[in-house]
């Protein structure tokens, strides 16, 4: 048995220590940050004074800053708070970032932390529920969101060598970890069936894959047997290789931290559906057209806005009844099995 | 020919060339591109930067960001001239296929970076600056922006950066030419007095007559050699719009395209 409480870990400290072991060899990278930190920081900034910088808060100067030493090849982490360094210095990004990479190579890596709900009794200030959309609208930009430490610490070392600029998202909180043996796939994939499953599967990213792992290991528990798919490189994105995988099932349940219709991880699936002509059924779970100012916890916020796990069973629930309904039409009878494991996915 | 006098025929040609790539492509921004005319030939051909059109990416150039890209349409008659790019390309201004465009971007070969959008030019500046020091490079590096420029936040977020972190292979020059694209500055957002701001973010500042061409020299040439840990300014007291007496103080002139046939005339009378 794992000792599941030691792996619990906060991204960010995972990223920190992995760049640390990286700078001691690798005398090319710069950390850059808007006067943000970590406990795990001080060593870095203690041992690395003439390669990590402190801006101050200044988000724009933070990318431009970066930019100018990437353009004299340093491969440079720029490193604040997500909802800032993607909103506050969105106009710096676009034109220092994905315009000038256009002719010139960059390697500046943008660490958004706190991506999502992560800074959830902070308040809507602090959300980060627009990032996926916006940073994906960007050409020659990477977007990753790793949905733990293992992902994040292989995503250090894959930004190194990938001579582009990136949004690296980050969740705030400590997770355990879902990862055990990255090496047995390509991260540039850019997502992993974690669970395989039958006729429904949850995709999600970030913080929301623990929560789809859960609903999957709950379901199970009455041999429902749905598929998880984490999606941790949101651009580029492999069309071909995703619908691959998602052409097995029936019905496809998408879950972000993020607005839904409006470009995050359910347009970027909705899109390989359409493109793909597929009558796969599809239902995007996320925040709506508003902004969340109560005060509470993460689950309390998605109790609110329909993404907690019982509302996503629920989801599960119907969406299986309607497929068991369905196949009961078409084999007018013949069909026994589905029709039975419906009964099952009632909790 | 004595130095100042090769200058002062290089800026008569490049204004006539300047005036004649408006004619072709209207949507130039002429008035702020007039006013830089004698900077831009002070860098190039007083030879401040050190560069070589062979090897663009060559190691210990001078870097030059020119962060008032609107206005700096004059800088494409002389990286022609230099051999950047085939002189032929200057007739095909804003044509289908050409690589010169309205406001310029680093797809042409001369141009660093990419700032058709302003205020971006200084903070990538100093991420440059910073980086050649680190490499222990003796290349230094120039920024030229507009006056209105100045507006925007970002340039002092950059010019705290710059000091703090003693950038002193950093010179900013600024054109001075004191309008903005509905008014006058002094109307708009008072800028005044500039030196003294600068002077108290711990740059060190100089004021020349931006059209005076051994005043210009003079200064870049200390200001490339100065030691004194500090990042530099020189503000270039400029008139936008300079030569085309409708243009030189019209508060509107930066968004003021000039008549074909008027364009021959002013291109005439240019001593």
């Amino acid at each position: 048995m794992r000792n599941v409480q030691s792996e619990v870990k906060v991204m960010r400290d995972a990223l920190i220590e992995r760049l640390f072991c990286k700078m001691q060899e690798n005398k090319k990278i710069f950390l850059i940050s808007a006067d943000f930190g970590a406990p795990a920081l001080d060593k870095l900034r203690e041992n690395f004074k003439d390669r990590f910088i402190n801006v101050g808060i200044a988000e724009q100067n933070l990318v431009n800053i970066s930019a100018g030493l990437a353009l004299e090849g340093f491969i440079v982490y720029a490193y604040a708070i997500a909802p800032f360094i993607t909103m506050r210095a969105y106009e710096q990004i676009r034109v220092n970032l994905s315009l000038l990479s256009h002719t010139r190579k960059i390697n500046v890596n943008l660490i958004g932390v706190g991506g999502g709900l992560s800074y959830d009794v902070a308040g809507p200030t602090h959300h980060c529920i627009e990032d996926i959309s916006i940073m994906r609208v960007l050409p020659n930009l990477m977007v990753c969101s790793p949905s733990d430490w293992v992902l994040t610490e292989k995503f250090v070392d894959f930004s190194i060598n990938v001579n582009k600029p990136k949004y690296i998202r980050l969740d705030g909180k400590p997770l355990p970890r879902i990862y055990h043996d990255p090496e047995e796939f390509n991260i540039e994939n850019g997502f992993h069936e974690l669970v395989q499953g039958k006729d429904v599967c949850l995709v999600s990213t970030g913080y929301m894959t623990h929560k789809a792992l859960n609903v999957a290991n709950k379901l199970r528990e009455n041999n429902i047997n749905i598929g998880v798919i984490d999606v941790f490189l949101l651009k580029p994105f492999n069309e071909d290789l995703i619908y691959n995988l998602l052409e097995k099932y029936e019905h496809i349940i998408t879950l972000e931290e993020a607005f839904i219709n409006k470009g995050g991880l359910d347009s970027m699936i909705s899109c390989v559906l359409s493109n793909k002509a597929s009558h796969i059924k599809l239902k995007r779970l996320g925040f709506g057209d508003k902004y969340v100012f109560d005060i509470g916890s993460r689950d309390y916020f998605h109790k609110l806005n329909n993404i907690d796990e019982e509302y996503i069973i629920k989801v599960i629930e119907n969406a299986s009844n309607n497929i068991s309904r369905r196949a009961w039409n078409e084999s007018k009878g013949t069909y026994k099995k589905r029709s039975s494991e419906a009964h099952a996915y009632r909790p | 020919m004595n130095l100042t006098d090769l200058l002062k025929n290089k800026s008569l040609w490049v204004k006539q060339e300047t005036l004649k790539l408006h004619k072709r492509a209207p949507g130039t921004r002429i008035a702020s591109s007039l006013s830089c005319i004698e900077i831009l030939v002070v860098l190039y051909y007083g030879k401040i930067l050190s560069c070589d059109p062979k090897n663009i990416q060559w190691d210990t150039r001078d870097r030059f960001i020119v962060s008032k890209a609107h206005g700096s349409v004059s800088l494409y008659p002389i990286l022609a001239d230099f051999g950047f790019f085939e002189k032929e390309e200057l007739k095909k201004i804003g044509k289908e296929g050409s690589i010169l465009g309205d406001i310029p971007d680093n797809s042409i070969p001369g141009f660093e970076t990419i700032n058709g959008s302003l205020g971006h030019g200084l903070g990538v500046a100093c991420g440059v600056a910073l980086a050649l020091k680190r490499k222990n490079l003796n290349a230094k590096v120039f920024v030229l922006s507009g006056d209105g420029e100045l507006y925007e936040g970002s340039v002092w977020e950059a010019i705290m950066f710059a000091s703090h972190h003693k950038l002193d292979n950093l010179t900013l020059i600024i054109d001075n030419n004191k309008i903005c694209m509905l008014d006058y500055c002094k109307n708009i957002l008072n800028l005044e007095p500039l030196d003294d701001k600068f002077r108290s973010f711990g740059w060190m500042t100089k004021i020349v007559d931006g059209h005076n061409i051994e005043q210009l020299y003079y200064a870049l040439a200390d200001l490339k050699k100065d030691e004194s840990n500090q990042p530099k300014v020189l503000i270039a007291d400029t008139i936008k719009g300079k030569g085309v007496p409708r243009l030189e103080n019209d508060s509107l002139c930066h968004i003021k395209a000039l008549k074909e046939d008027e364009i021959d005339k002013i291109i005439m009378e240019l001593t």
